[in-house]
């Protein structure tokens, strides 16, 4: 075994085992067979995880001061003093990272065995897909920003291939190109942020780069870089105004939805912000940016998630909503906080996708949760699985969506003040009500399909069980300090992000007081599946006034955790109004009567689309017709012409010496042989 | 006419060489113009690289190097292998179209 350091020499195989599998699906995958091609798909991945798996251990051996490798695996680019080698960088984030994404992809992939068995194109789809995990993996490790930029566009390109991977259907060709066209809007933004990092520092190395960057440029030049590089992130991480490709992106088969549209590829944006994070430090003004987006992204695509029925599309939002989360807490200065949230939203929301692949294969390709209903009895596996992920999801205290969110609220509301806060924890109750409306439609209530069930075979259900652990227990690597935890999340990533100091000022004597709010949360759980919503708010107001009074006035973290459980479990007990109990049954269609204006801003999810179409798309077709008509026919098409016509008529001249007598070209070569002759 | 002119035409030198090889060369462009059977016309060829061959030789001789006679070796070598190539074609050409006219053969255009 290969020990100490040397453990990181290993580091290029990370990526470069997916990379093998790519190549060998693409090159023989079609000959192979399906067992070989998944086979060799998952084993790449699973071996990528065990590998960065023994690399973590060894890196957890390291003193946390000694937590940053590089490893150069080739010169690439050396012209001038631009040097653009191929390196990587191991860091508490990108160990972190890596982990994840290796981790959730091999679950995803064994997943897709199952859910893609009966497709005729299933070796490019794991071509695809290994070839995705490649260069996630090398935008994650990457040591510069070329690097992170090749894995950046190659995730982009792996995701339009996968977004239109049933090319045949008009709609998914579509949507490929829609996100391809708008990620590529961002990126170029990106890009220019690279070359301002370049002119700026005159290296492009992280390290460098990062090192003390208020050294070499102001807080102004630090505003011009960040918004730059958070534009790209916006457009790959669909923040508004950005954010329209995503919902569209859930043309791809779900495993791709699950796996690149939730847990990774579009976390990439979070990452790459917390990666650049000393830059945006040194300019609060794109930090507040950064904030604003995403507290604007979580709100209004949690409202849009409310309405739809499309149980793919609801994900999708809910993702925005989510990544919108994160990057309010990389604006209110908890980067730590966004991590820790992006790591517990990929396990919960790749489950809750892979869920929903389940129940869309079960019910034949069905997509609209009005069509489904009393599921819970053919799927049993699914349904509890999915609601571990669901339960996740909408913040409810125990799992792992509990304490990444807890932490943004609590940061929001120390550093972005309380309308922020008001905004975030109304969205955190709107995400209980959405994802467990999927719940209460889809597996509640009567039937409302007619097909044989398809059982998801076993491939398909372990990864979901093995997810719903992690959904379940992920939340446990960042308990914070006032619920007795370490805060261990905060704590490795601190050489990334400094101490962190948001949770650092709770007492270890608030131990008793989370003990007794537990219990709490626990005894409005109970009551909570029980009793209706008029119920419930009488509790909720209840809990507040005992929570104003259990707090000690050195715990306003103890409170706003109360808080905003409360809201999730609102969220989550008004969605049992809604569509279980029989009072409730008629509410949601009154409402949707009664504020037609509201409900039709929601279901167009605020015209984003549409406004997109009228002055971008239409604008664009004028002009097209304009240089189609005008320009193109007019001019251009006549030159052309033209050109293309005197030269006809010119050969057409010369195309007459040509009579295909052999003897007649003799005779003119002997003549041209005694014209030169007589010349010399 | 001078004697000596008349003796150095009788004594044989590379002038008769290269006149012949001209002659020679001219037969066969001559030939290739005028003729239509194919047949023929590679015999005109074989007229003309022959032509070219005693040029070469002559001057070999005549500046006492031996790279021209490695060319002639060369040349007939090609020769040969061209007209082996050259007769099976003809003899497909008659076995298709019946005729050996080279006029007749005049698809082969735009």
């Amino acid at each position: 075994m290969v020990e100490g350091r040397q453990v990181f020499d290993l580091l290029w195989l990370v990526p470069a085992i997916p990379l093998f599998g790519a190549i060998f699906n693409c090159l023989l995958g079609a000959r192979a067979g399906n067992l070989i091609v998944s086979i060799v798909g998952c084993g790449s991945i699973g071996l990528a995880f065990a590998l960065s798996v023994y690399i973590f251990r060894a890196f957890l051996g390291l003193p946390p001061e000694d937590r940053m490798i590089e490893f150069c695996v080739f010169q690439w680019i050396a012209a001038g003093n631009f040097l653009a080698p191929i390196d990587l960088l191991l860091d508490p984030l990108s160990m972190a990272m890596i982990t994840m994404v290796s981790g959730v992809s091999f679950l995803i992939h064994v997943y897709s065995v199952g859910y893609m068995e009966k497709d005729k194109c299933f070796a490019r789809y794991f071509f695809y897909l290994n070839l995705f995990v490649f260069f996630m993996l090398t935008l994650v490790l990457a040591g510069n920003f070329l690097v992170l930029y090749i894995g950046w566009e190659g995730v982009g390109l792996c995701s339009y291939l996968l977004i239109s991977f049933w090319y045949e259907k008009r709609t998914a060709a579509a949507a490929g190109l829609k996100a391809f066209v708008v990620t590529r809007f961002g990126d170029f933004f990106f890009a220019l942020g690279i070359m301002l990092v370049f002119v700026q520092f005159g290296t492009i190395h992280f390290h460098s780069v990062f090192e003390d960057p208020a050294k070499v440029i102001d807080s102004r030049m630090a505003m011009w870089i960040a918004l730059l590089i958070f534009a790209g992130a916006v457009g790959k991480s669909a923040q508004i105004p950005l954010h329209t490709w995503l919902p569209d992106a859930m043309e791809a088969p779900t495993p791709v939805s699950a796996l690149i549209h939730a847990a990774t590829m579009v976390t990439a944006g979070v990452y790459l912000v917390a990666r650049c994070y000393p830059i945006f430090e040194l300019s609060p003004v794109s930090l507040q940016i950064v904030g604003i987006t995403g507290l604007l992204t979580a709100f209004i695509s949690a409202t849009v998630a409310l309405v739809h029925t499309d149980i793919k599309r609801i994900l999708a939002y809910s993702t925005v909503s989510q990544l919108g989360h994160m990057f309010l807490a990389l604006g209110v200065g908890a980067p730590a906080a966004a991590v820790f949230h992006l790591l517990t939203h990929a396990f919960a929301k790749a489950l809750l996708f892979l869920g929903s692949g389940a129940v869309i294969h079960a019910l034949h390709d069905e997509m609209d949760i009005r069509n489904m209903g009393g599921l819970r009895q053919y799927i049993p596996a699914t349904f509890y699985t999915f609601t571990i992920g669901a339960l996740a999801m909408s913040g409810i205290p125990g799992l792992a969506g509990f304490f990444s969110k807890d932490a943004i609220l609590h940061a929001t509301f120390v550093n972005g003040g309380f309308l922020m806060w008001a905004l975030i924890v109304i969205t955190a109750s709107m995400t209980g009500f959405y994802t467990f409306r999927i719940i209460f439609m889809a597996f509640f209530g009567e039937k409302r399909w007619d097909v044989h069930i398809h059982h998801p075979g076993t491939v398909m259900v372990i990864p979901l069980v093995l997810l719903a652990l992690l959904a379940a227990v992920g939340g446990y690597m960042g308990v914070p300090h006032v619920l007795g935890g370490g805060d261990r999340i905060s704590n490795f990533l601190a050489p990334n992000f400094g101490n962190p100091e948001v949770h650092a000022t709770a007492e270890p004597s608030n131990k008793g007081v989370a003990l007794a709010a537990e219990d709490e949360t626990a005894v409005v759980e109970s009551e909570e599946a029980a009793e209706s919503e008029k119920v419930l708010e009488g509790v909720t107001a209840e809990t507040l006034a005992e929570g104003e009074g259990h707090a000690p006035a050195g715990s306003p973290e103890m409170l706003l955790m109360l808080v905003s459980a409360v809201m999730a479990f609102s969220g989550v007990g008004l969605a049992y109004f809604f569509y279980v109990t029989p009072e409730g049954r008629e509410v949601p269609a009154m409402l949707s009567d009664k504020f037609g204006a509201v409900y039709n801003i929601l279901t167009n999810a605020w015209y984003f689309d549409k406004v997109y179409k009228a002055v971008f798309i239409d604008t664009y077709m004028l002009m097209s017709e304009f240089f189609w008509k005008a320009v193109d026919t007019a001019v251009i098409d006549h030159a052309v012409r033209g050109v293309a016509g005197s030269l006809l008529g010119g050969g057409s001249i010369i195309s007459s010496l040509q009579l295909g007598l052999v003897r007649w070209y003799a005779t003119v070569m002997v003549l041209g042989a005694i014209i030169i002759i007589l010349y010399i | 006419m001078q004697p000596e002119v008349i003796q150095s035409l009788l004594q044989i030198g590379p002038t008769h060489y290269l006149v012949l090889g001209a002659t020679l060369f001219s037969l066969g462009v001559l030939g290739f113009l005028v003729r239509s059977n194919i047949i023929v016309l590679l015999m005109c060829i074989e007229l003309m690289i022959n032509g070219a061959g005693i040029t070469f030789i002559a001057f070999c001789r005549q500046l006492g190097s031996l790279e021209g006679q490695v060319f002639v070796l060369f040349a007939m070598v090609v020769a040969a292998v061209e007209i082996a190539v050259g007769l099976s074609i003809v003899v497909l050409v008659f076995r298709n179209r019946s005729t050996l006219d080279a006029d007749k053969m005049e698809v082969l255009k735009w």
